[in-house]
């Protein structure tokens, strides 16, 4: 898994709450067997005026000007500032898997839909909780100001904004470790494996039942 | 000490290994796949070399993609390029890695959590994992059960195990007696409009109180199955004797006396007397009416007698933002009544409201009437091939297909659109569905979620109506 220490980059606003993981990704793009490419199609519904087809080449299709990654001001972006239930709906991956392609490595709000949240770690993209007042001041100083970059430092676990101010954000100290690491979740489960035979051991006497086979 | 909750009972049953800084690896007994989020799981496990850990834990069926309407010249015959490549990847990857799958023209196919129950694969007491949000549908037989992403499908397939940290416990209990033409989808969409659509998040939602004990085990499914809408990944419902009669005789259950032994043991999935809820909220089921969402969040819903809500009046800025954005994707008026929502299309199916008593209870009101002139379509897609034998077998098909109704082959269909069934832009539908969300059921589509009865009486009139009223002409 890619790694996150720490990173600086332009700050877009995303002024809207509950946005939904249909809206991050529509499900046309969901047909791809593959985990890369999704970039061009991030909010595609918001970002395009026209209907997006998996395959298309989105270079010459018409632009929403009203919507907030098409302004100049935020090319480059790759930290998003959200709203609250950020990622609600469904599980697809796909929908980190879209802000990742884009360029996004963090993404800040109030709160998150929890298997979003999850899949975020996955995937080397950082989801940062704060709190109302702090997304709101983000939110207006971003408007203010041109350029408004923020740097993220997961190791001390802060936002930094320009002026040196700094919000402290929690995270879970097994995902901080991954992500800092860049380590694959399965191969440390693996390390586990006596104690996973172990249960299976135990709970066969318990429940035999769950250890019939699916079968045809 | 405190009693236990049914969840904390089924967490500690599922610990494999319990870490310091709160995470843990809990076992996972069944996982379910489908064509949509598992081919770059197969991938990665080919990547990394890695073999499946118990390989016949897992069950497999195509249905995100799968066409509704004849397809008896199979997979090849899928006319989206796209969508028949990863349906063919899924058949590919099961037979590559011996999974049982029941591919698009098994008599078994269905929408996974719709056949995972009707398999018996889903068990009370289990762990249940699919990469897909309505995986909390299987809650409602008292398994653990929660939606997963990709790189979970990967990690489960390889270790067995999902990383994982304890949610809190949420009870919400519904007392009292539901009134007729209220059903399951109602009490749920009623829910969901109470403790909004992060309402639940963090926790495992246990539904309780009588209400809820006096549904059946499918409408007990439909409320797990939208506790996502409420944030919650996870739903429950306590086992009962209808929970463990449910099971008898089912493909993948214990057969005889391991069916006795198992019995035992899923009646005590219940929730202790003494059991401590970090929250609980109570509803009372009187209050609740069949439901309309008129917005583009399922939290946007009122009962049908009511109108749509006016931005003026919320106090909350982000919410009236909500409501104002809300209003002109779905092209509503504030204040509009809802009984004079026009309609184009009705959709009654989705892994929400697709089985039989779904089915009976839209043909119930169906029967001896015609679908509105005004309407461009009204589709009847069964959860399964099995739900759709037995709806045959009951005449269910003639009476749809005499009222003007369409009569297709299993899968997700029009709920989110992945295969031909999809909305037009601007086109209003009642659908059974879960999801309301801005482009979910075809771009520039504008979803009302109602129940398979309220879905059905709007279909013959062409507008929202109060099934009550149509019930008792």
């Amino acid at each position: 898994m890619k790694k996150f220490t720490q990173h600086n980059g332009i700050a877009a606003p995303l002024d809207r709450a509950n946005v939904d993981t249909d809206m991050i990704i529509p499900k046309q793009f969901l047909k791809s067997i593959k985990r890369a490419g999704f970039g061009p199609n991030l909010f595609d519904e918001l970002r395009y005026l026209d209907e997006g087809q998996p395959d298309q080449d989105c270079a010459g299709r018409p632009l929403n000007p009203d919507f907030v990654l098409n302004q100049p001001r935020y090319a480059g972006a790759s930290v998003l500032l959200a709203r609250e239930n950020f990622g609600c709906g469904s599980s697809r991956e796909h929908a980190p898997w879209a802000l990742d392609d884009y360029g996004f490595r963090a993404v800040i709000a109030p709160s998150f839909a929890d298997i979003f949240y999850n899949n975020c770690f996955k995937n080397g993209l950082l989801p940062i909780i704060l709190s109302e007042a702090q997304v709101d001041q983000l939110f207006r100083e971003v408007a203010e100001q041109e350029g408004y970059q923020l740097t993220v430092d997961l190791e001390r676990q802060v936002v930094v904004t320009p002026s040196g101010a700094e919000f402290a954000f929690e995270v879970d100290g097994f995902r901080k470790h991954c992500l800092l690491n860049g380590l694959d979740d399965i191969g440390l489960t693996l390390q586990h494996a006596d104690e996973i035979k172990a249960y299976e051991t135990r709970r066969r006497q318990e429940a035999p039942w769950l250890f019939d086979a699916i079968h045809n | 000490m405190a009693g236990k909750t049914l969840y904390d009972k089924l967490w500690d049953a599922h610990l494999v290994r319990q870490n310091e800084d709160g995470s843990a690896l809990i076992y996972i007994d069944r996982q379910i796949l489908h064509e949509v989020t598992s081919p770059q799981a197969f991938e990665g496990l080919r990547l990394a070399g890695r073999k499946p850990w118990r390989i016949d834990t897992n069950l497999a069926t195509p249905d995100h993609n799968v066409p509704t309407t004849a397809r008896a010249g199979g997979v090849d015959q899928i006319v989206d390029p796209v969508s028949r490549i990863q349906v063919k990847t899924l058949d590919a990857n099961c037979d590559d890695f011996g999974i049982v799958e029941f591919k698009m023209n098994d008599h078994r196919q269905g929408i996974v959590h719709v056949v995972g129950p009707e398999q018996g694969m889903t068990l009370p007491g289990s762990t249940v994992v699919c990469g897909d949000s309505h995986t909390s549908t299987h809650g409602a037989f008292g398994a653990l059960a929660h939606g997963i992403g990709t790189s979970e499908v990967e990690h489960v397939l390889a270790t067995q195990c999902l990383i994982a940290k304890k949610m809190k416990n949420m009870l919400v209990r519904v007392d009292g007696e539901l009134g007729a033409g209220v059903t399951a989808k109602d009490v749920v969409l009623h829910i969901i409009g109470v403790i909004g659509t992060a309402g639940g998040t963090g926790c495992a939602i246990e539904f309780g109180g009588s209400a809820i004990r006096s549904l059946s085990v499918e409408g007990r499914m439909t409320v797990c199955n939208m506790a996502i809408e409420a944030g919650a990944r996870v739903g429950l419902v306590a086992v009962d004797d209808k929970t463990i009669e449910y099971f008898r005789g089912r493909a993948f259950a214990p057969q005889g006396a391991l069916f006795d032994a198992a019995a035992k043991a899923w009646a005590t999935l219940v929730s202790d007397a003494d059991a401590q809820f970090d929250t609980v909220v109570e509803i009372r089921a009187e209050d609740i009416k069949p439901q309309v969402t008129w917005g583009t969040s399922p939290e946007m819903v009122v009962a049908v007698d009511g109108t749509v809500p006016n931005p003026t009046r919320e106090s909350d800025p982000v919410k009236a933002d909500g409501i104002r954005r809300a209003l002109q994707y779905m092209g509503l008026e504030a204040d509009q009544k809802i009984t004079d929502i026009q309609l184009d299309r009705v959709f009654i199916g989705s892994c929400t409201n697709s089985r039989i008593e779904d089915l009976r209870a839209a043909a119930a009101v169906v029967k001896g009437r015609k679908v509105a002139a005004t309407l461009k379509q009204a589709l009847v897609v069964p959860g399964s091939g099995l739900v759709k034998s037995q709806a045959e077998a009951e005449g269910l098909d003639q009476i749809f297909i005499a009222a003007g109704l369409e009569w297709r082959e299993p899968g997700c269909s029009m709920c989110l659109a992945m295969n031909p069934d999809k909305l037009g832009q601007g086109e209003h539908c009642a659908s059974t569905s879960n999801r309301n969300f801005e482009g979910r059921q075809g771009f520039g589509g504008r979803t009302h979620l109602v129940s398979p009865a309220m879905a059905a009486a709007a279909a013959i009139a062409g507008h929202f109506v109060d099934v009550r009223e149509m019930m008792q002409q």
